[in-house]
């Protein structure tokens, strides 16, 4: 979508809202924002219904900042917390069935391909672990598999949020959760190993705790994804509401768990490592094929 | 010479590099380039009129199988997603070849039939022309996408070739999987034999993106019956196809983000518990159901009616459905031999259903015979929901699990006279 499209016919503007017309005049649109500017512009997202603190919510705004295209993008989400602030977006956002994500991706992009073969269209699914790692788990796998060109974002607060608090397979083992009252019986599931047999090109593990670090991983599994293949990136979200994590602690939590178990790591198969080293790295700004 | 095999493959295939169309990118002899000449880039786009009413036609003795494949060679399919399952299977490998050939753009065997219905739901979503099929158990695993289809305003093509779905697991034919489509709100109709999945497959693209339609459209045949048995099937030349999928002339903006305003949220969460929520989505129900209504016109138009009616003033009257229409054909024929008063209702469309069609047409019949391949009597259900008198109806006869259906059963009810 060119900003052209969206631009207000002179003599209307006072009849838009003012919010639109921000996002127009002084938006996120066709120039990419830093994570250092936020604050001085319009985002793509600012009112959402979630939980007061929810490390999740800041993870979906830096997502927002962070997409190289955001005037070309199309997100898929799914039941879960994430698609209450998810849908707020100045973003289409397509919201099916639960776990349906990575199959409808999948239709989207190949349609968005057919009908817009000389622009780049980025299609990027972010939804819940339990929306992922287990109800949707074949459709991830197999988008994977078929090496379907677009990013898979995990927000993992390792429990069903949205239904008040059940293990899912992302639960760390040992967990007492609901319909888990004596502890989660298995191993947390590595999606991260899962991803790498699969033969995804890019995947990255990452907490909220640094965000220009989460921007910069959003926007390389972006733009591989577009030329390479399926990129993958799994974000510790916490939720602070079922693991009684107290509002203020939030972050301190985030930088708990990175040093002890969800250290950044990030992961290129050659054909990738070699597009970002040569090409990938050098683009700057927003990005239109 | 290269240059023009390379050119053609670019044509058909806007995606060349890529390494799920790569199997066209082969050497082609010279002889191949001119049948490719003759195929997808020699199909001239024509007024859906004059492809389903006007055009010359051609008998060819085929399956029905063949018959929705060459549907789909004239339908300007953009992507079409496939899943194997007895008896549908053969369609689908069909449609790859169209796909081989370049008739169609996208085609790929999906993961299951979950997934083929999600994907479907997500490239109609962006606003291309889109075909899938299954049959029974496969139509149960996707039924939870093609539920949402038509809340979704989601065009697309669903054959659904009809199989036992119940347990003991088994591939008969027998249509009990219909009634699981009659309440999603999409289009629903059902085939008699060859010509009918030809014909039906055809204009259910047309139906299904009219912008006061903006539906999806299930064409249901018997399996086997119909999939696996040949009969004559009129069809127009290979070298006319229906114009492409004009998405921006719908109901509902394409999820392809070129459409102000910026926000859009089409598929927004409903669930608030407020009264605000319960109304948007009440008013968005009435609003598929009305749609479905507005196929009427349509449906009218290009199969030439919801209903067809053989000897409109018999006192006993068959009503049916699909393969059963043939025995009952035959059923009129042996009555009329005998100096019986019988005629007939041919139901074409399932959904929008043909009250008003039925109540008229039924009015003076002072025995109704609903004939089924199925236990359940869905069709009679539907036929009793709607008319006067219920107690005209005789109920069955039923067939299912795979048996045919002899032509005595009918006899024996109209005659009241069993053996
Ligand atoms: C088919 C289906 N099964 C179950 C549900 C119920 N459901 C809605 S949200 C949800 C949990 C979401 O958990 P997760 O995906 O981990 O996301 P979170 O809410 O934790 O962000 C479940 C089970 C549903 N909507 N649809
Ligand atoms: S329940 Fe948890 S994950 Fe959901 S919004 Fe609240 S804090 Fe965030």
């Amino acid at each position: 979508m060119s900003l052209e499209t969206i631009k207000v016919s002179p003599g209307f503007e006072k009849y838009l809202p003012k919010e639109y017309q921000d996002l127009v005049d002084d938006g996120p649109f066709v120039k990419q924002r830093k994570v250092s500017e936020m604050g001085s512009f319009k985002e793509a997202i600012e009112e959402h219904p979630m939980c007061a603190g929810c490390a999740m919510t800041l993870f979906i705004r830096l997502t927002y900042v962070a997409l190289p295209s955001l005037e070309n993008s199309v997100i898929v989400g799914t039941a879960g917390c994430g698609r209450l602030a998810i849908s707020q977006g100045a973003v289409p956002f397509i919201y099916g069935n639960y776990g349906d994500t990575n199959a409808v991706a999948s239709g989207l992009k190949r349609g968005l391909d057919i009908r817009f073969p000389n622009q780049e269209k980025d299609v990027v699914v972010m939804a819940g672990d339990g929306g992922l790692a287990d109800i949707g788990f074949h459709a991830v796998m197999h988008s994977w598999f078929r090496n379907e060109k677009f990013t898979t974002i995990m927000l993992d607060n390792e429990v069903y949020g949205n239904t008040g608090g059940q293990e899912s397979g992302m639960t760390q083992k040992g967990t007492v959760m609901k319909m888990a009252p004596l502890g989660k019986k298995g191993e947390k599931m590595d999606m991260i190993a899962l991803a790498k047999t699969s033969g995804v090109a890019y995947i990255a593990r990452v907490a909220p705790t640094n965000p220009t670090r989460v921007a910069n991983t959003i926007r390389k599994a972006v733009l591989i994804a577009r030329e390479v293949g399926p990129t993958y990136i799994q974000a510790y979200t916490s939720c602070n509401i079922e693991y009684a994590i107290p509002t203020p602690l939030v972050m301190d939590d985030a930088r708990e768990v990175e040093a002890d178990r969800y250290g950044f790591t990030e992961y290129f198969t050659d054909e990738a490592k070699s597009y970002w080293d040569n090409t990938g790295r050098k683009i700057k700004g927003t990005v239109k094929k | 010479m290269s240059d023009v095999v390379e050119k053609k493959v670019e044509e058909a295939h806007p995606r060349g590099d890529d390494p799920r169309t790569d199997v066209i990118t082969e050497k082609v002899s010279q002889e191949e380039i001119e049948e490719e000449k003759k195929g997808a880039a020699a199909q001239k786009v024509v007024d859906p009129d004059y492809l389903f009413l006007k055009a010359p036609r051609e008998k060819q003795f085929i399956t029905g199988s063949e018959a929705a494949k060459e549907a789909i060679r004239r339908a300007n399919v953009d992507i079409a997603i496939a899943y194997p399952i007895t008896p549908q299977s053969e369609t689908m490998q069909q449609v790859g070849y169209l796909y081989a050939e370049g008739y169609v753009k996208d085609y790929y065997r999906a993961e299951e039939e979950i997934g083929v219905m999600s994907a479907i739901a997500g490239a109609s979503r962006a606003g291309v022309r889109c075909l899938t099929a299954t049959s029974g158990p496969g139509l149960m695993r996707g039924i939870e996408q093609i539920q949402a289809w038509p809340g979704g305003r989601l065009p697309s093509v669903l054959l659904v070739m009809c199989r036992v779905i119940n347990a003991p697991l088994a591939i008969q034919p027998d249509n009990i999987e219909i009634s699981f489509l009659l309440n999603s709100g999409g289009v629903v109709l059902h085939g008699e034999n060859q010509q009918d999945f030809y014909d039906y497959a055809l204009a259910a693209f047309m139906i299904g993106e009219k912008a006061e339609v903006t539906l999806p459209v299930a064409v249901a045949v018997d399996g086997f019956f119909v999939t696996h048995a040949r009969g004559w099937v009129s069809t127009p030349a290979e070298n006319m196809k229906l114009p492409p999928r004009e998405c921006y002339h719908e109901a509902v903006p394409m999820m392809d983000n070129e459409n102000p305003p910026i926000r859009i949220s089409r598929d927004a969460p409903i669930q608030k518990s407020n009264f605000i929520s319960y109304q948007m989505h009440a008013s968005w129900q009435q609003e598929v159901w009305a749609a479905q209504e507005r196929s009427r016109k349509w449906i009218d138009r290009w199969l030439g009616g919801l209903v067809e009616v053989v000897n409109p003033k018999a006192k006993t009257m068959i009503v049916a459905s699909g393969g059963a229409v043939s025995q009952a054909r035959e059923a009129v024929r042996q009555s009329t031999e005998q100096g019986l008063d019988v005629g007939l209702i041919k139901v074409k469309s399932i959904r929008p259903f043909p009250t008003q069609e039925l109540i008229e047409g039924l009015d003076h019949a002072e025995k109704i015979i609903i004939p089924e391949f199925n236990y359940v009597g869905w069709l009679a259900k539907e036929v009793k929901s709607v008319i006067p008198r219920v107690e005209r109806v005789v109920s069955g006869p039923r067939v299912f699990g795979g048996m045919s259906m002899p032509t005595e059963l009918i006899m024996e009810k109209i005659t009241g006279e069993y053996k």
